[in-house]
């Protein structure tokens, strides 16, 4: 099997390839509620002006793909992740990655997805397979593949490639490709335990070696409990890139991380002569002359 | 205060794990109760890596180097507080509730309970409301911790209270909530007992409740 698998997702107008030989793919993390409790309150209240900012600034920042989580305790999933879609739609022209973990509220969401979606996401379990790979069937989307299962996420690299597997050949079985799966190995936080990082890449490696196929991670839990996390964050995108991971979930706002993937691209050589760190330098500068 | 007690005091707040069951023997040797090693030793640490916590100069790995160094002090006297029969502070169940699987923080809150010296149940993540109140029967504690990390699941901290009330439980246990999504508005909602934004915070919490 090829290890170098082309995922191809798109919004009306934009479509964006995801291939290990070419620049990373930034899916920018902003617009979810889970731990933002500016965002939740403003989705609780109706208003939606925090995730336009949050889908323009993102973008700005060098998002090619924009995840979009509405999950409001007590709120109608179903509607909200409608509307919340809609407004991302209606202001900015790239791909996005569809996150619930409510089947319905997924399938009203591709109802109004215009282009070919990224779904967020199956795991292992039975009840998630049944449910989800359907709809990416059905509606011709790309899926993230969560490294988890009915027993919780495995603890060593040979049973999370053992989950990718499954997730692999139960959509093959409907007729997926594995260019439309996107796994995520599962990076947990090295505050509570300091091989959690290096299992991670280990595990990308591994599915990477075995299948070809594009890997996602969400890389900001990585440094909870520890101090300067940013830092700890860049370090470890740069060094995922290298072991293999193409689109990580990740704040783009966070200029660390921004120039992080930019140096790791330029050093795997997808950054051809250098252009996309250049364009980047300028960017920066100009802002910096502008504040002073 | 005795100087071998201080010394523990340190070595739980350095997570020294290499000397603590030494000191430990030390002080039994020095004919110090298990009760004044818990009370005068290892509790004291143990605040004070709460405090150097919730003030951000501390972080997890520390704490649970910390939690660690304690536990393995724990074991050498546990047997002997339990002869004596020796009270603990009060009994805390926790668990992370139904469909969430995160316990880093549910962890660290067990840690400063046993630091403050209560006796902990932990009956694990993705909590289910029958095992909370299968549990509280079983358990009998006097404070229930739960948590969520999810916008998604932090209905199911509510569910459990609902299955608490139907098993004629809801009074006679104390619940604090906790977790990245949850607020003190959410806790009043939902009707808990209170919230805690850390662990440091959980374990004054609880101390709040037995009181």
């Amino acid at each position: 099997m090829s290890n170098n698998l082309t995922t191809v997702v798109s919004s009306k107008d934009v479509t964006v390839k995801i291939n290990r030989e070419k620049a990373t793919v930034i899916i920018g993390e902003r617009i979810n509620p889970t731990g933002r409790k500016k965002m939740l309150k403003a989705l609780q209240a109706g208003d939606f002006d925090m995730v336009r900012q949050d889908a323009l600034a993102q973008v700005a920042a060098g998002a090619k793909i924009l995840d979009v989580n509405a999950g409001v305790p007590g709120a109608d999933e179903e509607a909200l992740l409608k509307q919340v879609l809609q407004t991302v739609m209606d202001t900015v022209d790239v791909p996005l990655c569809i996150d619930t973990a409510d089947p319905l509220a997924l399938e009203a969401a591709l109802k109004t997805y215009e282009g070919k979606a990224l779904i967020n996401s199956v795991n292992g379990e039975e009840r998630s397979l049944d449910a989800i790979l359907p709809l990416v069937k059905e509606y011709g989307a790309a899926v993230i593949g969560l490294c988890m299962d009915d027993d919780g996420i495995p603890a060593t690299v040979d049973d999370r490639l053992k989950v990718a597997t499954k997730i692999i050949e139960r959509a093959a079985k409907l007729g997926i490709g594995p260019e439309d799966i996107v796994i995520d190995p599962l990076a947990l936080t090295m505050g509570a335990d300091h091989t959690a990082g290096f299992l991670a890449m280990q595990t990308i490696e591994r599915i990477v070696a075995e299948f070809g196929v594009n890997i996602t991670m969400g890389a900001s839990n990585i440094s909870f409990g520890m101090p300067d996390r940013k830092h700890i964050n860049s370090t470890f995108i740069a060094m995922s890139i290298h072991a293999g991971l193409t689109c990580p979930i990740t704040n783009p706002l966070e200029e660390e991380i921004a120039i992080a993937v930019l140096a790791a691209d330029l050093s795997m050589g997808r950054d051809e002569y250098g252009m996309n760190w250049i364009k980047a330098y300028r960017v920066r500068q100009k802002a910096q002359a502008e504040t002073e | 205060m005795s100087e071998i007690l201080s010394e523990l005091s340190t070595a739980v707040i350095e997570g020294n794990l290499d000397d603590i069951v030494d000191l430990t023997e030390d002080a039994l040797d020095e004919d110090f109760s298990a009760q004044d090693i818990l009370d005068k030793g290892l509790m004291p640490g143990m605040d004070h890596v709460g405090v150097e916590f919730k003030a951000g100069n501390m972080f997890v790995p520390e704490v649970l180097r910390s939690a660690r160094a304690m536990q393995s002090s724990m074991e050498l006297i546990r047997p002997m507080l339990v002869a004596s029969g020796v009270k603990m502070v009060g009994k805390v169940l926790l668990g992370t509730v139904k469909g969430d699987l995160h316990d880093i923080g549910k962890n660290l809150v067990g840690m400063m309970c046993e630091g403050a010296g209560f006796d902990v149940h932990d009956i694990g993540k993705d909590i289910e409301p029958d095992a909370f109140v299968a549990a509280v029967k079983e358990f009998e504690p006097d404070v229930i911790g739960m948590s969520a990390l999810l916008t998604t699941t932090m209905r199911s901290m509510e569910h459990t209270i609902k299955a608490l009330e139907e098993a004629g439980l809801r009074d006679k246990v104390k619940i604090m909530i906790g977790g990245a999504p949850v607020t003190q508005a959410f806790s009043d909602q939902i009707g808990a007992d209170g919230y805690a934004s850390n662990a440091a915070s959980a374990a004054e919490l609880a101390k709040k409740f037995v009181a």
